[in-house]
């Protein structure tokens, strides 16, 4: 019956939002940012840990749909490692990718977002996670909302 | 017997595929579709009487004046209201209850007063009573939820009837629960203490036959697009001696008699809490519906609601892994629910290439929700143009989700 929707709900997706990787919390974190997406409820705590300007960690917690988690989960595998400017620029190309469905660059495995723009009402399960990895990242205190954002 | 798939026939919109499957629409608590006779009327005026009203005397504004005053006359006759007088037009159910908090709310309400709400309410009915106890200094208490039946739990009820409560506003159908208030019990209670009372009717009329009178309250809201009617129009009922009370709404043109450089002098209400050129085809689609809807009988829709709404639970209970939320008896026209492990956003966007259009969601509702300790659920809420078979489809497809989510 849902044949079509497999190009949302891909394989990756059903197994990242069954099986997260990284959900915990790191205590010893050095920064996290709450992400919430008020019309879902939606709910993502994300925790980095940091070597300078190294990601050297990451984790997240918290409640939502399939695609949310499975994208903070994704999110959290695709960052470890990176600088904060190569994580802000993958925000980017990820950005792109679940609003237009095409980006500029290599997103690896994070690719198995590119249905999610035929489905507008939930790109913004998609990118909620990786709001709160910049939140995190720039030090915001307040919680991110996707309701504030243009996505 | 009344011939339901005839009535369907009515309405253009439910004739078409969506993902290549029949539409079932089952969002009628968000908003209910409208049968041709609603979308005639709207073209009729448009095409044939469009004018402006209560300022031309020209014949053109003298017929919209006077089909915009019938829909005024009509609504009371829906609602039985004693008088036209006691109908004003707004927006829908949000704009009747904020001006209910702007007008009544302001003159009437000050510090240490105490607003008196129910948990289950609609968010248009919780929010306009903060920011006035906000204004004012007034208080709010909620007379508590049972739990996942949504019911309210009466026995706190006369420990909160304090003398400070100045109102007691409530829904007449939660929209996330689909469980029916007591209203007319807790009315009566209301006015023996000389409480004011609002019931939040956005899920009640015309869904059931609502009588006012005997129902007892001050005010009523609805929204006419959840009742066949046209977006952007609805009504508030208000008492006329309550009515006198309370200053004007908004300020302009239509509300006034005589305006000086210095010195206003309002007209009586209704129209004094109608500034400016109001909606005037709204009403007159709202006229239609309601007497589109009278041709079916309320009685009978009611009937069709509930089969409807017991039938999907009797179903979706034999499943495995659901939550359902809402009263075991005396149920209205909607199911909300929950499956293991799988949010409802997933579940809404999996029944949409289904077919089926279903609201998942915190249903304006969040503090509801909080307190049931869900984020959100799924919901599928009926009327009187859908069927048992498309119940069938509903449930297939509610089962072939927790497969796909299962695999
Ligand atoms: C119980 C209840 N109250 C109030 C409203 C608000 O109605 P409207 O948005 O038409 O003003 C709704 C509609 O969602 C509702 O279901």
């Amino acid at each position: 019956m849902f044949d079509d929707i497999n190009d949302l709900y891909q394989q990756v997706i059903l197994d990242h939002c069954k099986q997260p990787r990284n959900f915990h919390e790191l205590p010893q974190c050095s920064c996290s940012a709450q992400g919430f997406n008020p019309l879902c409820g939606d709910n993502l705590k994300l925790f980095l840990t940091l070597d300078g300007d190294v990601i050297k960690d990451a984790g997240f917690t918290g409640s939502g749909c399939c695609i949310s988690k499975a994208s903070a989960s994704l999110l959290t595998d695709n960052v470890k490692g990176k600088t904060k400017a190569e994580a802000e620029q993958m925000f980017e190309r990820v950005r792109d990718l679940v609003t237009t469905g095409k980006t500029t660059g290599d997103v690896g495995k994070l690719a198995v977002f590119a249905g999610v723009y035929k489905y507008p009402a939930r790109v913004k399960c998609a990118i909620l996670a990786w709001h709160a990895l910049i939140g995190a990242l720039r030090g915001e205190a307040a919680p991110v909302s996707t309701e504030n954002e243009k996505t | 017997m009344t011939d339901w798939t005839k009535l369907r026939a009515d309405f253009p919109i439910l004739n078409q595929q969506v993902h290549g499957k029949p539409l079932v629409y089952f969002d009628n608590a968000a908003t209910s579709q409208k049968p041709r006779f609603v979308i005639d009327a709207l073209v009729h005026y448009y095409e044939r009487d469009n004018a402006n009203v209560h300022r031309g005397i020209h014949e053109l504004s003298n017929r919209s004046t006077n089909a915009f005053e019938a829909a005024r006359a009509r609504t009371a006759k829906f609602l039985n209201a004693r008088s036209a007088d006691e109908i004003i037009w707004t927006r829908g159910t949000t704009e009747a209850i904020n001006l209910v908090a702007a007008t009544w709310g302001a003159k009437h309400l000050k510090a240490g007063d105490v607003i008196l709400l129910t948990e289950v309410e609609h968010h248009s009915n919780l929010v306009p009573w903060q920011m006035l106890a906000q204004k004012t200094g007034a208080k709010i208490a909620y007379i508590p939820v049972t739990g996942d039946e949504g019911t309210l739990d009466l026995s706190k009820l006369d420990s909160l009837l304090t003398s400070q409560v100045k109102l007691l506003s409530m829904v007449h159908i939660s929209n996330s629960m689909g469980t029916i208030n007591p209203v007319a019990e807790l009315c009566a209670k209301a006015r023996k203490l000389g409480i004011v009372t609002l019931v939040d009717g956005a899920q009640s009329a015309g869904h059931l036959p609502v009588d006012l009178q005997a129902i007892g309250c001050d005010f009523f809201a609805f929204s006419g697009h959840k009742i066949c009617g046209p977006t952007g129009i609805g009504a508030l009922y208000g008492r006329t001696e309550i009515l006198e009370t309370m200053p004007p709404y908004q300020g302009g043109g239509e509300m006034i008699l005589t305006v000086g450089y210095d010195k206003t002098e309002f007209k009586p209400a209704p129209h004094r809490f109608e500034a400016g050129t109001p909606d005037i085809s709204g009403p007159i689609g709202l006229h239609a519906a309601m007497d589109y809807l009278d041709a079916v009988g309320r009685e009978k829709i009611w009937q069709h609601d509930q089969e409807l709404a017991n039938y999907a639970c009797e179903k979706l209970s034999a499943l495995k892994n659901i939550r359902i939320f809402g009263p075991k008896q005396n149920r209205a026209g909607l199911v909300s629910f929950l499956l293991k492990d799988v949010h409802a956003h997933d579940v809404v966007t999996l029944a949409d290439q289904g077919g089926v259009a279903l609201r998942g969601g915190h249903h304006c509702t969040q503090p509801l929700m909080h307190k049931l300790g869900v984020e959100s659920t799924a919901r599928a809420s009926f009327y009187f143009y859908n069927t048992k078979a498309e119940v069938d489809v509903f449930v297939d497809v509610i089962k072939e989700i927790q497969k796909f989510f299962a695999q």
